[in-house]
């Protein structure tokens, strides 16, 4: 295969912000010449190198439990030349001034900071070099680094990257898209296995997290939510809670999901978070909710059945004509499938610590995916200026896409400002959580395909009904147009209809795919069997000769090769025979898909005894380029991302909705994955290809989900279609 | 009302509602933030610490029930063979990923192989299924627990 770019637009856009670091690289050396002897020396944004020839390197994004916080300056560290083991890492604020813009989203980091990093440390080396060069009047060309220190052989010298800073940051910067780079072959950190940075500290209880944010002076504040999403504040009283000891004030303030002026919530201020949360029993809220009532789960469905009998209100996709090629097709296949609405349910609640000064400026210390966003929002809320906001990123304790929303920001902020010269410290219990998320919006399809006389997949469509507003689908509930294998078959028609809903919705991680994936992962395997064959074969032959096939505006394009190269690993990994288990109860299934840019493919093996499935055992195989950066960290994410698509596939119940309302309390009713549902083993293999590295943390999740319900049919005969997947 | 109780070795003195779970006397009294909150419910296993070395859910023990008890939090854990063990088997195996839960995963361990020193598959599933991890790092919890008791993988 021939190295190919897979970055997309908004990639490269992203990478261009990040170019934006570049103006700064510059700009910073101006503030860096004139330094106290002992100070640490900036060399750019991201490095400073002490007088003890320690290297503290900034890590840009936020930690959210995907090694980020390591990896990222893993690349510094290679280009630069420093052994790790003289690496300190700060965690840098939300500020996409001097950063470009920071997220932890859409497995977004590796493809577009893989260059940007590593240039970044390759920068700074050079002029690390160049100031040796200088100081011993040779020429930059004839020295080499090692272990933070610049070599020249000739003559024997060594002079450390300490001993040159002050120096360095005064030499012409470099240009960072010109600066050479390493030959991967003489990499020393990028590829080896690094523990995360931060470990120690977690298993020493260091507070780390957003919760754990203690300020002088800080008070707690307890949410009092309208129950209903979208739903405004009547009228309130709280007099009696007024008069408990401890509460200094109740704030009316809204989520930014209510129209201006109006408020969906009640902060309960006082001087501990228990007797703010305890002090909600007396207070008196009543809420306006007429116009979110009718939303129901039971009403979804309802009208999701009622649209699937009817033709699709707007086409997503057509090629051919799928009717009249179902009509002469040898064999006929349909089946509906559907998901439901899911929660994100991070282990850290919901939380945010604002101060708001007397200059009218404001302080966060946030758990955010998304700073930038977050200031965004804040600032319109607030109505301030973005540039009156300052963002420092806590560890996260969980993320999942939950926290790519911002609610909490803009929360805590109004709190803050009705409080000024305090810290306030919001923290959501475990059902606000549930009952304020951005849900995972539920599906339905209809699935129909047409196979000729010899086995052929020939015609498909898909009837997708699906949550929208103003025609189009909300946050989440898209489906791409380009799904495979839609723009393979000659006959394709997607069609979607619509319904409304009040909840918000928002991405969970690998979002979309980890239902589309099964929708047609489901339903492949149920044309293979219909063909004969099994799913694997059916996606050697339906993925036909290694090309790049054509993707939506803006996206990646999809390769048939990688495709089929991680397919035919995968059964090679897991001697996959594709005929039944000889011993009752056992069963395996398999499942490909390929999403933010990675190729996995997947097999699950399954014992079903009375009714019970547990999983054995999953095999991955995975294609994301030509990297691995932290094998350590990559095999804990894609561990951990199989398992968390085994939690939806059989553990995580749908949230239901009644009356408007979510009704999920606790981990009761949203049951998560505990351990006794975890496979024996989840084990891995790799495709190495020359492809630009991707990120693994969503990719790796979804094919998990359809080779669970096809080990299941395998298992048992029982085709299972809607998740979570269960036994009658 | 006044609670006379010992916290990570240290006698501590602490005027609260009797009622105040501990969990919430340690993060907001006390300033050890190290015992986390999670669900509020006792279904999650974030707040696990050891009272009188059994390991408890603090968001489900009012102040009052500890007076005159040895509290070990996260914080102090180490300073018990076992709990060293455990916490360096977990930083060997670099067992977080957003590590929020690890707090109550290393209590819910540190008192498992306090009790049962070379725990088989079954002992190990009973101490830590009340303990959530949402990033589901369950394979290396488990291989920590193994390597702090000293024992191999199993076949």
């Amino acid at each position: 295969m021939t190295a190919a770019s897979v970055i997309n637009r908004r990639s490269f856009l992203v990478a261009s912000l990040a170019g934006g670091a570049a103006l700064t690289f510059e700009a910073s050396l101006a503030i860096a010449a004139t330094p106290a002897a002992s100070d640490p020396v900036a060399l750019g944004v991201y490095i400073r190198i002490a007088a003890d020839n320690t290297v503290n390197i900034s890590s840009r994004n936020p930690e959210i439990g995907q090694g980020i916080k390591t990896m990222l300056p893993m690349l510094i560290a290679e280009e630069l030349d420093v052994a790790w083991d003289q690496v300190r890492i700060t965690q840098a604020d939300g500020d996409a001034k001097r950063y470009g813009f920071q997220i932890a989203g859409g497995s977004t980091a590796t493809p577009t900071q893989w260059l940007p990093m590593r240039q970044a440390g390759a920068a700074a080396r050079a002029m690390l070099v160049a100031a040796a060069a200088k100081q011993w009047s040779v020429d930059a060309a004839t020295l080499t680094t090692d272990a933070g220190s610049v070599i020249h052989k000739a003559s024997g010298r060594t002079v450390t990257y300490a001993a040159l800073a002050a120096v360095a940051a005064t030499v012409p910067a470099v240009d960072l898209a010109k600066v050479p780079l390493k030959d991967p072959a003489t990499f020393r950190i990028i590829g080896k296995s690094v523990r995360g940075v931060d470990t120690p500290a977690i298993v020493r209880g260091t507070p780390l997290f957003g919760i754990d944010t203690m300020l002088p002076g800080m008070l707690h504040a307890a949410l009092v939510k309208c129950p209903v999403i979208g739903g405004t504040l009547a009228s309130f009283d709280d007099a009696a809670v007024r008069k408990i000891p401890g509460i200094l004030a109740v704030v009316p303030i809204s989520s930014g999901q209510v129209p201006a002026g109006k408020h969906d919530a009640l902060a309960i201020v006082g001087q501990s978070w228990w007797t703010a949360s305890k002090a909600r029993e007396k207070l008196v809220a009543k809420w306006d909710t007429a116009e979110q009532t009718g939303f129901s789960t039971a009403g979804y469905a309802k009208q999701a059945a009622a649209l699937l009998a009817a033709a699709p209100q707007a086409d997503l996709f057509k090629a051919g004509n799928a009717d009249a090629a179902l009509a002469k097709a040898a064999k006929v296949v349909t089946a509906d499938y559907s998901y439901p609405f899911l929660a994100h349910a991070t282990l850290e609640p919901q939380n945010c610590t604002a101060q708001w000064s007397a200059d009218g400026k404001i302080e966060f210390w946030a758990p955010t995916q998304a700073p930038e966003w977050g200031r965004k929002e804040v600032a319109t809320m607030l109505g301030i200026a973005p540039e009156a906001i300052t963002i420092h990123m806590t560890r996260i304790g969980g993320g999942f896409g939950r926290r790519l929303m911002n609610d909490y920001m803009v929360l805590a902020g109004q709190v803050a400002k009705a409080m000024p010269g305090r810290p306030i410290k919001l923290v959501f219990d475990r059902t606000d959580d549930l009952r304020n998320d951005y849900y995972r919006p539920a599906g339905w399809h209809r699935m129909t395909a047409g196979l000729d006389e010899k086995g052929a997949l020939v015609a498909l469509k898909d009837h997708f009904v699906t949550f929208a507003a103003g025609g189009k689908p909300v946050r989440a509930a898209e489906m791409n147009s380009t799904e495979f294998p839609g723009p393979v078959v000659p006959d394709t028609h997607f069609g979607q209809s619509f319904l409304a809903t009040n909840l918000t919705t928002g991405w969970l991680r690998a979002p979309t795919s980890n239902a589309m994936a099964f929708v047609f992962q489901g339903f492949l395997d149920e044309v293979a069997e219909a063909a004969g064959i099994d799913l694997p074969e059916l996606m050697r032959r339906t993925l036909g000769v290694p090309r790049e096939l054509k993707p939506e505006e803006g996206d990646p394009p999809f390769h048939t090769g990688r495709a089929r190269a991680v397919i035919d690993a995968v059964c090679k990994f897991a001697a996959w025979t594709g005929k039944p288990s000889s011993t009752p109860g056992k069963g395996r299934g398999f499942g490909f898909y390929f999403s933010h840019r990675g190729y996995f493919a997947e097999i699950v093996d399954v014992t079903v005894t009375d009714g019970a499935v547990k999983v054995d055992k999953v095999w991955i195989a995975g294609d994301i380029g030509s990297q691995v950066i932290n094998p350590l960290n990559a095999e804990h994410q894609m561990q951990g991302a199989a398992i968390d698509g085994l939690a939806q596939a059989l553990v995580w119940q749908p949230v239901v909705q009644e009356a408007g309302a979510v009704m999920a309390e606790n981990f009761g009713d949203f049951p998560l994955l505990r351990l006794d549902a975890v496979p024996g083993d989840v084990a891995i293999t790799w495709v190495k290809t020359d492809f630009p590295p991707t990120g693994l943390g969503e990719p790796t999740l979804p094919p998990v989900i359809p080779a669970t319900a096809n080990a299941i049919r395998a298992a048992t005969g029982k085709r299972l279609r809607s998740l979570p997947l269960t036994l009658a | 009302m006044a609670v006379a109780l010992t916290v990570n070795r240290k006698k501590r003195m602490v005027e609260a509602d009797p009622e105040k779970p501990l969990l919430w006397v340690l993060r907001e009294d006390l300033s050890l933030v190290g015992t986390k909150f999670g669900c509020g419910a006792g279904l999650c296993g974030a707040c696990t610490v050891l009272l009188d070395g059994v390991a408890v859910r603090s968001c489900q023990t009012p102040i009052s029930e500890a007076a005159g008890k040895q509290v070990v939090t996260i914080e102090d854990v180490a300073s018990l063979p076992v709990g060293k063990k455990v916490v360096d088997a977990w930083v060997e195996l670099d067992v977080p990923q957003c590590g929020y839960c690890q707090a109550g995963q290393i209590m819910s361990a540190t008192a498992l192989l306090t009790d049962t020193p070379k725990p088989g598959p079954d002992d190990i599933l009973a101490g830590m299924n009340g303990n959530i991890c949402r990033c589901a790092t369950y394979l290396r919890i488990q291989k920590a627990i193994r390597k702090a008791a000293g024992m191999g993988e199993p076949a």
